[in-house]
């Protein structure tokens, strides 16, 4: 079918700002025509960045793209579309109610104003013919199983003729045995000479059985440059999160003694996802006062439900979670009892309202309470803003007012309100969740060292993060959540970069 | 230095205003199509909502309800629910007041009146706590169900007048048994008003004391304004938003009550004559604000109480202040759209 080779896409110090955020600095890559070349790095390493810039999403700084030997300027997703970039989500992009023929006419974008049928659905035929594999055009979308629909995705930029293919995380969504088989299916196309293949991921695995070429990210700059076989685990992950054993902190001091009595017991829990199958499948932990305790891993391996049981967001199906050796469901008096704080990633989805004051959501742990509360029943108004002007002014938030709404401020003081919120109180234990997720360098310094603080002053506290550095630099103990169970757990002393990375990467599955 | 709470209150305030200007302008050329000048019927609309003396007590008297009515969906809203129950719930509330009062064996007058009017309370916030615990146990959609009780609420009605509850010396009109005459409501002394206007006035403070100044009115913002922060925040959401509900419906079975107990004596088919619809219209106006409520529902009594002069006057339909209350929601639904953008923005640095 293609008579031409698919592309060669080399993209030369690619940099990308956002805001104090440097997303990428001065990346590099050679993406080599008819092979697959993975992408790996943590979250946040960059990796969606530079394929947005190559696609045109984004707008890169510096940098220059270049498509077979020929300097392109892709300011656009429709030029790269011209040039045949085409990029497949993590998340389908179909219409689940239509059929797979209505959704590729419905994927060429300009669509005739009568849709010949007939004629559409011979041109797929003979498309199919030529495609290593193929899907019934009359089904329905929503019949398809998570691989099928995946495959679809892969076919419909295919029939758009697309020749350069980014597939970002394809496998999150699919079985095992499902993302075999459509990465088997994408390695042949490459063989094939029909199609080049940047897979974005960060299972080793995959990268292992798949990839030809490797380029690693780490902290937006680049890690590295290798072909396949000459890439063991150990020199992948040590590119991938840094070399050597945990790097002692700029700001953390081990703590001191941490011993006795857990102060939360997380024992054999189980809770669904959002899908309603299980995520959490049986996970145990234990906190003790005075330390902290990082749970690292790579994202959808239930972290984020996991912080959500805790808060009171989510169901369980089964185990238990005591804190301060009673039986803890996350209600008002349980956790004023026990002195519990959560601070959450994304806090105006997840534990401030955007509609509100500042004053107000500064309150929201303690309006029941003296002073701002006269018998647990009447809310003392007055005493709102004097309460809210103290706090604003120790954890300097930038308001120009206590009653100026919520989500007038940004995201960075937003973070500051739920702290000054939850840490200005005695708390026993803190549940931290991506703390510094979008903030710059000093800022994120800041809330880490708050963090420190809280333990030095006695709290347990269970620091949930997806960022491996983070852990490291603050963590006593270092536990991996891999597909819904701990499946490691090392102390701060003896943890090894590589261990804990090959764990987050699924090692124990394969 | 402007006060930034009285700003925040004066944007919406102002939507709503001019949402109002608007909708009268549409419905002057509206009618100006029939052939009925503009000022004329402008003046019209004055004289017959706030012109005379008359006029006055007769849109006090229609504002009552109205006004009650708005608090169900009000107060639901601030809870995160669309309720559009209240016409349900004015029903429900009427037959209340009219079982109790024709079983309770009491003399006392102003007692009598009192649980009279209790009952109608307990009926209609039962009824809206229904649709408020379907929603938290079985997700249930509020909206659509409040809307369906509506029509199960007359659907009762018309059984229990129309035979069970049925006075059947009544034959012009199929009514219920009638209370008896000394628990009636008297009119407020020097005035041809009853004391609904006053009562709905009253629960109105009482409200925005509730929501304001407790913690309860704040727990309800919390949930209504993010619902993972409240969980969050240990709040029993369940029980803030049934009792919410239960509080919205009370009002508007208390608004039923008072039609029983200050105007017809017995439930029939005159409490099915749309106040819980206006409510819902004067509840958008006031933008969930239960002191803006009094304003807006004793514009809308006004509104509807001159209904009646423009029909002598120009020969319209009754319904022609229907067309203008349907105008003056198209607008308040629209002018939604301007919120935020007509006042300078007060982002902090």
């Amino acid at each position: 079918m293609t008579v031409l080779p698919p592309p060669t896409i080399e993209l030369r110090n690619i940099s990308k700002q956002f805001g104090t955020v440097r997303a990428l600095d001065a990346v590099s890559a050679r993406f080599q025509s008819g092979r697959v070349h993975a992408l790996l790095g943590e979250n946040g390493a960059g990796k969606s960045t530079l394929v947005k810039c190559l696609l045109g999403y984004y707008r890169a700084d510096a940098g220059e793209t270049i498509v077979d030997g020929r300097r392109v300027a892709i300011s656009h997703p429709a030029e790269a579309h011209a040039l045949g970039l085409g990029m497949v989500y993590q998340h389908f992009t179909l219409v689940p109610q239509m059929t797979v023929a209505e959704n590729f006419v419905l994927g060429r974008g300009k669509i005739p104003l009568v849709v010949k049928w007939k004629d559409e659905q011979d041109q797929l035929r003979s498309f199919m013919a030529g495609m290593p594999f193929r899907l019934d055009p009359q089904r329905k979308v929503s019949t398809l199983a998570a691989g099928e629909k995946q495959k679809l995705e892969i076919l419909k930029q295919l029939y758009l003729g697309r020749r350069f293919l980014v597939l970002d995380e394809p496998t999150s969504v699919l079985t095992p045995a499902e993302a075999d088989e459509v990465l088997g299916e994408m390695r042949n196309l490459a063989n094939a000479s029909k199609l080049t293949v940047v897979l974005i991921t960060h299972k080793f695995r995959e990268v292992e059985q798949f990839a030809q070429d490797v380029t690693v990210l780490r902290g937006g700059k680049l890690a590295g440059s290798v072909d396949q076989k000459d890439a063991s685990k150990e020199t992948l992950a040590t590119m991938m999160f840094g070399g050597g054993t945990a790097e002692k902190s700029r700001v953390a001091k081990p703590a001191a003694v941490a011993d006795g009595v857990p102060y939360l017991k997380i024992h054999e829990l189980i809770a669904d996802g959002d899908r309603g199958t299980p995520v959490l499948n049986g996970v145990s932990i234990d906190v003790r006062p005075g330390e902290i305790v990082g749970v690292a891993g790579v994202s959808g391996n239930g972290q984020k439900e996991l912080v959500e049981v805790l808060a009171g967001q989510r169901a369980t199906t089964s185990g238990s979670i005591l804190v301060d050796r009673q039986a803890f469901s996350g209600t008002r008096s349980e956790i004023k009892r026990a002195g519990v704080a959560l601070i959450s990633e994304e806090p105006l989805a997840n534990s401030a309202v955007r509609t509100l004051s500042v004053m107000e959501n500064l309150a929201l742990r303690q309006f029941d309470e003296k002073p701002l509360s006269l018998a647990k029943f009447f809310l003392n108004r007055s005493r709102l803003a004097p309460f809210a002007r103290d706090l604003i002014q120790r954890y300097k938030v930038r308001a120009s007012s206590p009653f100026v709404r919520l989500d007038t401020l940004s995201g960075g003081n937003v973070q500051r309100v739920v702290l000054a919120r939850e840490l200005s109180r005695d708390v026993k234990l803190l549940i931290v969740q991506n703390p510094c997720f979008g903030l710059d360098a000093s800022a994120a310094t800041n809330i880490r060292q708050q963090i420190v603080d809280a333990r030095d002053r006695g709290a347990a506290v269970l620091l949930v993060s997806e960022d491996l550095d983070e852990i490291l630099e603050i963590s006593d103990r270092i536990l991996v959540l891999s597909e819904g169970t701990v499946s490691f757990e090392t102390s701060r002393a003896n943890a090894e970069v590589y261990e804990i990375g090959r764990h987050m990467a699924g090692a124990h599955a394969a | 230095m402007l006060d930034l709470r009285s700003q925040e209150w004066l944007e919406p305030f102002l939507l709503s205003v001019g949402a109002l200007i608007v909708a009268l302008l549409l419905f002057g050329a509206f009618m100006m199509l029939q052939g009925i000048p503009p000022l004329e019927l402008y003046s019209a609309l004055y004289i017959g909502s706030f012109g005379t003396r008359i006029s006055i007590e007769n849109s006090l008297t229609l504002a009552a309800p109205i006004l009650l009515a708005a608090l169900c969906t009000l107060i639901a809203a601030r809870v995160g629910l669309l309720v559009m129950g209240g016409e349900g719930a004015i029903v429900l509330g009427g037959l209340g007041a009219v079982l109790v009062g024709v079983a309770l064996p009491l003399s006392s007058p102003l007692l009598g009146s009192l649980l009279c009017l209790l009952a109608g309370a307990l009926f209609g916030g039962l009824w809206i706590a229904m649709a408020g615990g379907l929603k938290r146990v079985r997700g249930v959609n509020e909206t659509i169900s409040t809307l369906l009780l509506n029509y199960i609420a007359i659907a009762i009605l018309n059984h229990l007048i129309s035979g069970p509850i049925r006075d059947f010396s009544q034959t012009l009109k199929a009514q219920s048994w009638s209370i008896p005459s000394y628990f009636m409501m008297p009119n407020i002394p020097g005035w041809s008003v009853h004391w609904g206007i006053l009562i709905g006035i009253l629960v109105c403070v009482l409200l925005h004391v509730l929501l304001r100044h407790t913690t309860f009115g704040f727990s309800m913002d919390v949930v209504g304004g993010n619902n993972r922060a409240a969980q969050m925040a240990g709040l029993p959401i369940t029980s803030i938003v049934v009792i919410s509900c239960f509080l919205g419906g009370a009002a508007a079975g208390l608004a039923g009550a008072i039609e029983v107990v200050a105007v017809h004596g017995a439930a029939s088919e005159s409490l099915v004559v749309g106040f819980g619809y206006t409510g819902i219209l004067v509840a958008f106006l006031a933008r969930q604000k239960p002191l803006a409520v009094i304003f807006f529902a004793l514009l809308m009594g006004g509104i509807a109480a001159s209904g009646g002069l423009l029909q002598r006057r120009f020969d319209v339909p009754y319904a022609a202040t229907a067309v203008l209350q349907g105008m003056i929601f198209l607008c308040v639904l629209a002018s939604s759209a301007l919120s935020g953008r007509i006042l300078p923005e007060r982002k902090s640095k």
